[in-house]
């Protein structure tokens, strides 16, 4: 038995190394969409574009420009004399923000008397805006308990020490290149496996292998198992490329996170056998693959968190393989969880893998024509 | 070309595309990627994609109750932002936060209020999740709000106005309500298409040559021009199909708003359709097999559309090697466009710029395509 699925998978590793363009293929793009997508993916802002309307002849607003001068978030490009210019400027999308300050700005502050800033934002990105209000806010908060220390001689009568934990500066690459590991891992897998089973059926290989000796369980493993060799090979090569690269801190055991890894592949290529079981041609196969991916990236919680969906779509990531893992390799990642912490994340994806793949098995013989 | 040798083309090209619509309408799986599988996605993801946080649950710790705390910590009730849960102590409170059971913690310890009444600068120690460092930020935030509501109405009842020196007044252009699914779904509608366009055509010419229909094609008087557009007409007119219910439901399901016009909109459309086939081409009369065409499709068409058009991540914030490589991303201009087009209305000096770009990448692909094509008819 040992033999025939030996024999196999050599057979499947030839049928998918085989060939140059697919070689190319397996190996190139993750390579580079983990450089190329570990420096884009992210919230952070920077270089932010900011046109300043400054009306105030006075020394306050000057100071608090200063300050925004001085951050590393923000940069002045544009200066304005106008109102007209504001929706211009932002129109054009020459600038994220503008900052008002109106004539009696440095007039209200030194008499006691709260200065409005005027902060106009384009909200085609809300996110953006939202982030980018943030940073202000910041920077105006910071600047309003200086300015009342030191020259009103007062403090607010409370004051709010924010940390955060796992990730003490916030910066959410930490929080999007561990998600690239699964996200890349679970796109090669599917590369390898979805198609793995219609292709043969197109072109009739798949009859013969069933009147061979070999059981649909010994197929199912000779089937699985180049899935799981490249994707441990490839999941190795980026966790590697996010630690060494990237610098993410991996505070967690790598047993923790391998073992994830290999349930995680386990039910990810259970699905992918079960779709290419279920397709009768590669153009089906390809679509149901696609059918899976799309919405088992989307609705992951890679970019944005599951917690934010309605009840039900929450419901529906209960089968996404992809929700578990992510939750496994950020936690082992960053907060340095052990299996205690963990263990109900492991449990769904492994049944999620031995369902598909137990369908797959039944549909082997059952869809012949 | 004299009049009846256009005329024959002409025939050529129809029977080309009678013989396509036969094929996609006898393997329903085209129709069912251009019109079946936008809507269900963009329904699933419309719904699903937000990132507007809301009943952040946080963890509430008072270490001695007193009138002051408790008028803080209401802060949090009834708050659609936030659903606290009460801890006895910080111990069991960040316990829960390591176990992911609240995402944020806040705390007055029990020194809180004696410090608040005498010599003020009372600390408000919260501590958030920092995993997820864009929802951690937008918690943050949310806190701050509700500590400088709380601060307002601490000093009214002492009999004072709260005077901060600057108080920020915010203005959010084309999205006052500050709705991310305003600016996610078009930018959707453009991820979704790039799929439809890549899966409708990845397979087409692979799948002639693998069945030796392309030989028997090549035997015939049909021109490679002929061919070509054979393949792109029925296509692009089921791709456009797929767009206009995308664009109907993002307006009437999901209650985006609807700023520029129509003419805009077909035109982007069109535009941004061309080069979603024209990829899908590529790579069909690249890859030789359907099997490699199905690969390089997975792996060049969504995941680059996902993280590098700017429909999540901000591109004026990746670092400039990044942002040059996002313009080989057709999708990154249709996501400009649409959202312009839904929230800001019609601008033309962004659209023609995003078009000149969708236009050249149409063109070189189409060029790409010939040249290929060329190589493989020897």
């Amino acid at each position: 038995m040992l033999k025939r699925i030996l024999a196999l998978t050599i057979k499947e590793f030839i049928a998918i190394l085989k060939n140059k363009k697919s070689r190319m293929v397996l190996i190139l793009p993750p390579v580079a969409q983990i450089i190329v997508f570990g420096y884009a993916a992210s919230f952070d802002l920077n270089d932010v574009k900011l046109g300043i309307y400054n009306e105030d002849p006075g020394i306050a607003s000057r100071e608090l420009i200063g300050r925004f001068e001085g951050s590393r978030t923000f940069q002045i490009t544009e200066h304005i004399s106008s109102d007209a210019q504001i929706s211009r400027l932002i129109d054009l999308q020459k600038v994220t923000a503008v900052l008002h300050f109106h004539r009696d700005f440095t007039r209200d502050i030194t008499r006691g008397k709260p200065a409005e800033l005027q902060v106009i934002l384009d909200g085609r990105n809300s996110n953006t805006a939202l982030i980018c209000l943030n940073y202000i806010q910041t920077i105006v908060a910071d600047f309003n308990r200086q300015w009342a220390l030191e020259k009103q001689g007062r403090t607010a009568p409370a004051r709010l020490k924010v940390r955060s934990w796992f990730n003490r500066m916030l910066n959410s690459h930490w929080f999007i290149i561990p998600g690239i590991v699964a996200l890349l891992t679970i796109v090669v897998t599917l590369e390898v496996t979805a198609l793995s089973v219609c292709k043969e059926r197109e072109a009739g290989t798949f009859d013969q292998l069933l009147v061979t000796p070999m059981t649909p369980f010994e197929i199912l493993v000779g089937k699985s198992l180049p899935g799981l060799v490249i994707g441990l090979v490839e999941g190795t090569f980026i966790i590697l490329v996010t630690v060494l690269w990237f610098d993410i801190p991996l505070r967690g055991s790598l047993v923790v996170l391998y073992s994830g890894l290999l349930v995680f592949l386990m039910s990810v290529i259970g699905i992918g056998i079960m779709i290419s079981s279920i397709a009768v041609t590669q153009q089906q196969g390809l679509m149901g693959a696609f059918m899976f991916l799309v919405p088992a990236v989307v609705l992951s919680g890679f970019a944005t968190p599951i917690e934010n969906m309605p009840r039900l779509v929450q419901d529906l990531t209960l089968l996404n393989p992809m929700r578990y893992i992510l939750v496994i390799v950020r936690s082992v990642f960053l907060q340095g969880a052990s299996f205690d912490l963990l263990w109900t994340q492991y449990v769904p994806m492994a049944l999620i893998g031995v369902v598909s793949l137990a369908i797959a098995g039944v549909l082997f013989r059952k869809r012949l024509y | 070309m004299t009049g009846k040798a256009a005329d024959n083309s002409r025939m050529r090209l129809a029977g080309l595309i009678r013989k396509e619509v036969y094929q996609i309408m006898r393997d329903p799986s085209a129709i069912g990627i251009a019109f079946l599988l936008p809507v269900l996605l963009l329904l699933i993801f419309g719904y699903g994609v937000s990132l507007d946080a809301e009943h952040v649950p946080v963890g509430i710790v008072v270490e001695k109750p007193s009138p002051e705390a408790t008028n803080f910590t209401s802060g949090f009730q009834n708050n659609r932002y936030f659903e606290p849960i009460a801890f006895d102590s910080i111990q069991e409170a960040e316990k829960a936060l390591m176990e992911r059971r609240v995402t944020a913690i806040v705390w007055t310890r029990n020194n809180f209020t004696k410090k608040l009444l005498s010599t003020s600068d009372s600390p408000i120690g919260v501590i958030v999740n920092g995993v997820d460092a864009n929802q951690a930020r937008i918690i943050k935030g949310y806190i701050m709000g509700v500590w400088m509501r709380w601060l307002d109405k601490f000093a009214r009842a002492q009999g004072a106005s709260l005077n901060v020196p600057v108080m920020v007044k915010k203005r959010i252009w084309f999205n006052a309500a500050v709705r991310s699914r305003n600016f996610l779904v078009p930018g959707l509608i453009a991820v979704i298409m790039t799929l439809i366009g890549g899966m409708l055509t990845s397979m087409v010419v692979a799948r002639e040559w693998e069945r030796g229909t392309m030989e028997a094609l090549l035997v015939t008087p049909v021109r490679k021009k002929e061919i070509i557009l054979g393949k792109i007409i029925p296509y692009f007119v089921l791709g456009m199909g797929g767009m206009m219910l995308s664009v109907i439901m993002t307006v009437w399901v999901f209650q985006v708003p609807f700023r520029g016009s129509f003419i805009a909109l077909t035109f982007s459309s069109a535009l941004f359709m061309l080069t979603a086939i024209g990829l899908g081409l590529i790579i069909s009369v690249a890859a030789g097999s359907q099997f490699v065409a199905g690969q390089i499709a997975i792996v060049i068409t969504f995941l680059p559309a996902f993280i590098l058009s700017g429909f999540v991540f901000d591109i004026g914030s990746m670092p400039a090697p990044i942002q040059g490589i996002t313009h080989i991303v057709a999708a990154r201009y249709f996501v400009s466009i649409l959202q312009t087009l839904f929230l800001a209305g019609d601008i033309w000096h962004i659209y023609i710029v995003n078009w000149l770009w969708l236009t050249g990448m149409a063109l070189f692909f189409f060029m790409v395509i010939r040249r290929k094509f060329h190589k493989r008819l020897q």
